[in-house]
């Protein structure tokens, strides 16, 4: 399958063709738009004003698909899952972002921003990473085309993220604990930010998810809006029909989620799915269900739904995945919460574990902990016998095989 | 245009001592006499940090401040309640500081109303875009008698300065150099360079500047130009090594 893009329009299409994507002044809605500090404005508008124009040239969009096929090893598969469709009594497919160089949809993001980066002049790569897996997707692109990279991560979660600090330490990047606040993902986000005010003229910041100022979340959603294109194309091709009934996929900031559905947005016949982690449960106090716990306000540059408390701190969520570990959602899907385009569920830790090892069981496939969140979604929802539900399988599980160890005390 | 204490502090013949200091730090209770002392050691105007988690913009220094006066107790509520009666004794301009996600939680309007009840003259927001505050927020902080002070860097473009000094009432923040919040100790070429340019635009609103004023010398620098100058992570750190007493000391060093 080779994706077909025309040569005027940036990847991902025309903006602002519906109801549910950026508006010219970078809102969806009431959410979005860019709350930063003066001292990193002229940064986020040089990319602004830019990023389309770029993502419009021929020879970007050459070389980023040719990328995405050589060095990613795109297309992904569209997998019909035969046993767990039987076990379900519907037809599933699983989107197999998993089986993407470094085992993630990360890699989708970090090497389009890679390349808009070079043709902005920079020099010099920053990112932030929880987990680690959008780390090493930075480190990887870096490493890639030679670029300078510097990763912020938790004290906390470099501790707990071993064996993905050691990869981007081989793949050449250097990785600084963010020791501020809470010392996980939000504050090391925050490091990266101050990072960008202090090299306001060679730097580039990589943002992993779609989440920050306008026009990251577009650019994001944009980069990563090949997961759905695909599946267009890929449904056609197995089933007659381009578009599914369920679109389903796991959000923390939520790249993997705007990738998946961004084809389908406009698409009304096709249901919306967004699966956040519960934790140990809703009312637990430990939990990272935004758009049950959020309220609007902002966070890292756009107004969003966010948890918080009533003074308007920002909160610690808490998942036992790390990559949904995020106390925000991007501004998108706050908007497709809020309209009601978009359904979300809730996850806990414990029935995102029992999907993970069930898929491991009933496909041969072990999946990152994230993606488990969202194929728990069959235990709480009953499909028709007939639906087409596509499932972002958003990563492997390679990263998290500590944590399964540990609680399943294998 | 509002005629508040801030306009009137500008219009004195000398050069402007402003101080910055994280409310509720070192102890909750400590607010107040922090700003009586700073008033009586002849500091001309104040910036109440009032305490954000996630307070991009700043240093290590705020934002370990910022950390402990949250974890002192310190809220927007409590911010206010210790400020209820302090125009009792102090009279030079107050300044609140603020990230604008606490300020959106308490409501913009209800905090405006607030200020102007105590007698806050002015606030700033280093995360409430300029553009989004003349659309949405200008007239309320008119309607209250606050000047809203919006930051300008060394990377702002001579276009944009001007259109802040459009929407601005009060005196613009020229922030010193392309970094977050701390102390310098020392100012070189590129930024006497840029304090020379932004005064040579000559601009409607006097310009303050801060981030990395530290000491009587680089105070000395900033306003060679400028008609003042804040001071912000050196005294949190000296208010930490010595203490609310040793303030006078403080302010003797810088001019
Ligand atoms: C495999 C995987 N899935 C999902 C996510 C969540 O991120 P997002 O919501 O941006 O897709 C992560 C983040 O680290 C991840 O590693």
């Amino acid at each position: 399958m080779s994706a077909t893009i025309n040569s005027i329009t940036p990847i991902g299409g025309n903006a602002g063709k519906g109801a549910y994507h950026v508006s010219e002044r970078g809102y969806y809605g009431e959410f979005g738009g860019a709350f930063i500090p003066e001292m990193l404005y002229p940064n986020v508008e040089e990319l602004r004003q830019k990023y389309l124009e770029v993502m419009s040239e021929p020879s970007f969009k050459q070389e980023f698909n040719k990328l995405l096929k050589d060095y990613v090893g795109r297309p992904s598969p569209l997998y019909f899952a035969k046993r767990m469709s039987e076990k379900y009594e519907t037809r599933i497919y699983l989107k197999r972002e998993d089986l993407n160089h470094t085992g993630a949809h990360k890699i989708n993001n970090t090497i389009g921003q890679i390349l808009m980066a070079r043709r902005l002049g920079k020099t010099r790569i920053i990112a932030e990473t929880g987990a680690g897996q959008h780390g090493v997707a930075t480190a990887t692109v870096c490493a890639l085309t030679g670029m300078e990279c510097v990763v912020y991560m938790g004290e906390i979660d470099i501790a707990r993220q071993a064996p993905n600090v050691a990869r981007m330490k081989m793949l050449g990047a250097e990785v600084r604990p963010a020791l501020s606040g809470s010392r996980t993902l939000k504050d090391a986000t925050n490091e990266a930010i101050r990072d960008w005010i202090n090299n306001p003229v060679d730097t580039h910041y990589i943002i992993g998810s779609a989440i920050g100022p306008h026009p990251y979340p577009d650019m994001v959603t944009r980069f990563q809006s090949v997961i759905s294109e695909e599946i267009r194309a890929q449904l056609l091709e197995q089933e007659g029909r381009e578009n599914p009934d369920y679109v389903v996929a796991c959000i923390g900031g939520g790249s993997n989620a705007a990738g998946t559905f961004y084809h389908f947005l406009d698409e009304e016949d096709v249901n919306i799915i967004a699966v956040e982690a519960a934790g140990k449960g809703i009312d637990s106090g430990e939990s990272a269900a935004t758009s049950v716990l959020g309220h609007q306000g902002i966070i890292h540059g756009c107004r969003t739904l966010l948890m918080q408390t009533e003074d308007g701190q920002i909160t610690e969520p808490y998942s036992i995945s790390a990559g949904l570990d995020y106390p925000g959602v991007g501004p998108m899907h706050a908007h497709l919460f809020k309209s009601g385009r978009a359904e979300f569920k809730a996850i806990t830790d414990s029935d995102a574990m029992k999907a993970g090892l069930q898929l491991c069981q009933l496909e041969g496939i072990i999946p990152a902990i994230e993606s488990s969140h969202a194929l728990a979604v069959f235990e709480h929802q009953k499909f028709g016998k007939d639906d087409i539900v596509v499932v972002a399988l958003s990563g492997r599980g390679d990263k998290d095989l500590n944590t399964y160890i540990d609680y399943f005390s294998l | 245009m509002t005629t508040n204490r801030i306009h009137q502090k500008l219009q004195e013949d000398k050069k402007i001592l402003s101080i910055y200091f994280t409310a509720g730090y070192p102890r909750l209770e400590d607010t107040v006499s922090i700003i009586e002392n700073l008033q009586n050691s002849g500091v001309d105007m104040l910036e109440i940090g009032l305490p954000f988690s996630d307070p991009l913009a700043d240093g290590p220094t705020i934002q370990e401040s910022s950390t402990q006066a949250l974890k002192n107790g310190m809220t927007t509520n409590e911010l206010f309640k210790q400020l209820k009666d302090i125009r009792n004794s102090v009279h030079i301009p107050l300044i609140i500081m603020g990230y604008f996600n606490p300020i959106m939680q308490y409501g913009v309007e209800a905090f405006c109303a607030k200020c102007a009840e105590i007698g806050i003259d002015g606030l700033i927001v280093p995360d409430l875009p300029v553009d989004v505050y003349e659309e949405d927020y200008k007239s309320l902080f008119e309607k209250y008698g606050l000047a809203n002070i919006f930051l300008i860097t060394p990377q702002t473009p001579d276009e944009r300065i001007r259109y802040i000094d459009s929407v601005s009432d009060g005196f613009i923040y020229m922030v010193s150099s392309a970094s977050v919040t701390g102390a310098k100790s020392t100012f070189g070429d590129v930024q006497k360079q840029y304090f020379e340019r932004i005064h040579s635009l000559q601009l409607k609103n006097p310009q303050i500047v801060g981030f990395g004023i530290s000491n009587a010398d680089t105070f000395e620098t900033a306003t060679n130009r400028a008609k003042g100058a804040i001071i912000g992570s050196a005294f949190i750190k000296f208010l930490n090594e010595k203490g609310i007493d040793a303030i006078p000391e403080f302010v003797q060093s810088i001019r």
